[in-house]
Formats: structure tokens, sequence, C-alpha cells
């Protein structure tokens, strides 16, 4: 088998607002896909869903072969949109729980990446910019050894360097057997390290197709395109 | 530094553009070891499968071939890389006299544009020179 994830008629209801509307789609294993759609597609539903965060009204969701659950949890490592680290604890405390916690954390890999973007382990999570967190938060989720990593909005709040640095990162984390769904707006800023785009609108699947096919087909960015796609 | 590339292009096409153009111009010598992917695509900021997309581009025209055990490297078949050299370079030749058509030249004076632009060139590179030998 060669698909990683498999989604099929998953629906996500809030009340009689339908978040993700009988979305079936694969992702297969060594890719790294954008997730793009506008605001309220229902992009971060399909993801808490991915997670075990949310359950689903309907429909079903394998990760290599298991339903979502410990065994998945294990497997997917997760930069959701906004922190849920302990402001209190020094970015080392933080290191030995992420150690504790999953088999496949790597601390010398976490460590090295720290020095690089010059972030020292002993301050507080409290003291750091809000740029700071969020690239603490991304070298501890691309640390581990998963086999799907979900990053939501992993660029948004970080200059346009540190971006380039997160980018490469990605690039060099990367595992023919993993993939990586990174949910975006920052389109023209990650397209060149995509392989695949799927468009979502209204819960559902609008397209799903590879970068290099837009362009080829389109020729136009995938920015561009989406930005005719979804013209308001 | 990430490779400058077009937005709206095709980005394997473009990888294979500018390998043919690094291996054309001598900056990978024939049978030299190419990077291996992720060092590319680390270098180049863009996915690893679409670097191995380019190398299998290149692959099929020959231009670069796979070791079993050392990665890829340039073909040592010069001749194939003169060719290519060549088609580039016509290709090239082709959008610039397009281009100087539009504007309303013919031929002879495109000569006659270059010609002047080659003296005036070398009377420039001349002069530079010779301040050099002067300091």
């Amino acid at each position: 088998m060669n698909n990683l994830v498999e989604i099929v008629n998953l629906t996500k209801k809030y009340g009689t607002n339908v978040a993700v509307n009988h979305l079936t789609v694969s992702l297969p294993k060594g890719k790294i896909i954008g997730l793009l759609g506008p605001n309220g597609s229902g992009k971060t539903t399909l993801i808490k869903m991915l997670n075990g965060l949310l359950t689903p009204t309907e429909g079903t969701i394998l990760i290599d072969g298991n339903n979502v659950g410990p065994a998945t949890k294990s497997k997917v490592a997760y930069l959701p949109d906004r922190t849920y680290l302990t402001m209190n604890q020094t970015i080392r405390e933080i290191l030995d729980y992420f150690q504790d916690f999953y088999a496949d954390f790597s601390r010398e890999r976490a460590e090295e990446m720290l020095k690089s973007l010059g972030i020292d382990p002993t301050v507080k999570m409290r003291t750091l910019s809000k740029g700071t967190k969020e690239k603490v938060q991304l070298i501890l989720v691309m640390s581990r050894n998963a086999s799907l990593y979900i990053l939501d909005e992993p660029i948004a709040g970080v200059d346009p360097a540190a971006r380039d640095y997160i980018l490469r990162t990605i690039i060099n984390n990367y595992n023919p057997e993993a993939t990586v769904l990174i949910s975006t707006h920052l389109i023209e800023d990650v397209e060149q390290v995509l392989d695949e785009v799927i468009f979502m609108r209204y819960g559902q699947l609008v397209l799903y197709t590879s970068v290099d096919n837009i362009r080829e087909e389109k020729g136009k960015s995938v920015d561009a395109y989406f930005r005719e796609v979804f013209a308001c | 530094m990430a490779w400058e590339l077009d937005a709206d292009r095709p980005i394997y096409a473009q990888l294979v553009e500018r390998i043919q153009r690094e291996i054309v111009s001598g900056k990978y010598q024939p049978g030299e070891k190419l990077p291996s992917v992720r060092d590319l695509a680390a270098v180049a900021a863009v996915n690893p499968n679409t670097v191995q997309k380019a190398f299998a581009e290149l692959e099929r025209s020959g231009l670069i071939m796979t070791q079993r055990t050392s990665g890829r490297t340039v073909t040592e078949d010069t001749e194939l890389i003169s060719n290519t050299r060549e088609k580039l370079a016509a290709g090239h030749m082709r959008s610039f006299i397009d281009n100087m058509q539009e504007l309303g030249y013919d031929t002879g004076e495109i000569r006659e544009l270059l010609a002047k632009m080659q003296s005036r060139e070398t009377g420039d590179s001349g002069k530079q020179s010779r301040e050099a030998e002067n300091k």
C-alpha cells in the first residue's frame, strides 16, 4: 500500500454548520503536500480530525492502516495553529518533556536546530518573541521521526529569513517514507517546496494535483491560480 | 542562497535548464560527480522529488548518468555536450533575433549593431587593462 492516509466520506458538522463535507482523499507516502483554501474552508477541522482532537460526524480516517487513536498519534507530528507549550518552562525542560513523551524524538536534531537559529535553550518560553516561540515549536515537531507531519500555518508569524530556514528544515528532514501536510495562506512562499496541492472549499475537495501540473497546464503559479479559483 | 526560479513555469523544467547550462558551460566537467538529490534540493530550496524528476529527465537525454555506487555523473560524451550547447545557443539566438525584428531591425542592421557593440566592449576592456597597468 502506497497511501499513508485514507480519508473516506469524512464529514464534520458543528450543529447545522457543515465544516467538512463528505471528503474523500488519499495522501501518498513521501510527499510534501500543501493544504490550501480560503478561510473557513475546513482545513483546520480536517487537521484536527487527523490528530484525533475532533471526532468525525461521519466517515473514516486511516493513517498507515490504523484508525485515529494512540497508534496513529505516535506517528503523527502536529504543529497546531496556536501554542500549547507551558510558558513557565525553559526550552530545555520542554526538550526533556518531548524526549520522555515521544519515542521518535531526536534531541540531538532539536538542539542542533536551536543552535543554528541562535536560540538559548536555558530561557523560559515566556521570554521569547512570538516568532521565536513559533520557531521553537516547529523545531520540536520536526525533530520527531514521524510518518506524517501536519503543520498548520508554520510560517505565518516569522520573518522572511526564518521562513527560508523553516522551509529548508522541512526539505532537509525529507524522508521518502514520510509525508508532510502544510496548511498555509502564504502559498507563494511555500509552493517551491511542495509536490502536490489540495484546494478545499466549503469542506469539499476542489482540486488535488501537482504544483508542476498547475504551472504546466495553466501557465501560472499556484499562488496566481489560487487567486483565480477563489476570487471573491 | 535559493535559486531564482520563475513562478509560472514548472520547477523541474527550470532545474533541467539550469543543470544543462552548468554542464555545457563547463561548471560541471565531463565525468564529474553531481551533487546528491538531497543536497541539491537544499541548495536550490526546492522539493527533493522535483530534483529527482529533473535528474530523470537529464538521464533520458543522456547528459547525466547514474553510477550504481557513486551517485550521478556528467556524461563523458563531449560531442553530446557540445551538441546540447549549440542547441541551447540556437534557441537564444532565435529569440534574440525575434526580439530585434520586433523592434524593426533587419538582419543586416542587427549584425552592424553587434559589431559596433563588440568593438566598444573590447575598447573598454583595453582601456581598463591599461589603467590597471598604470597603477
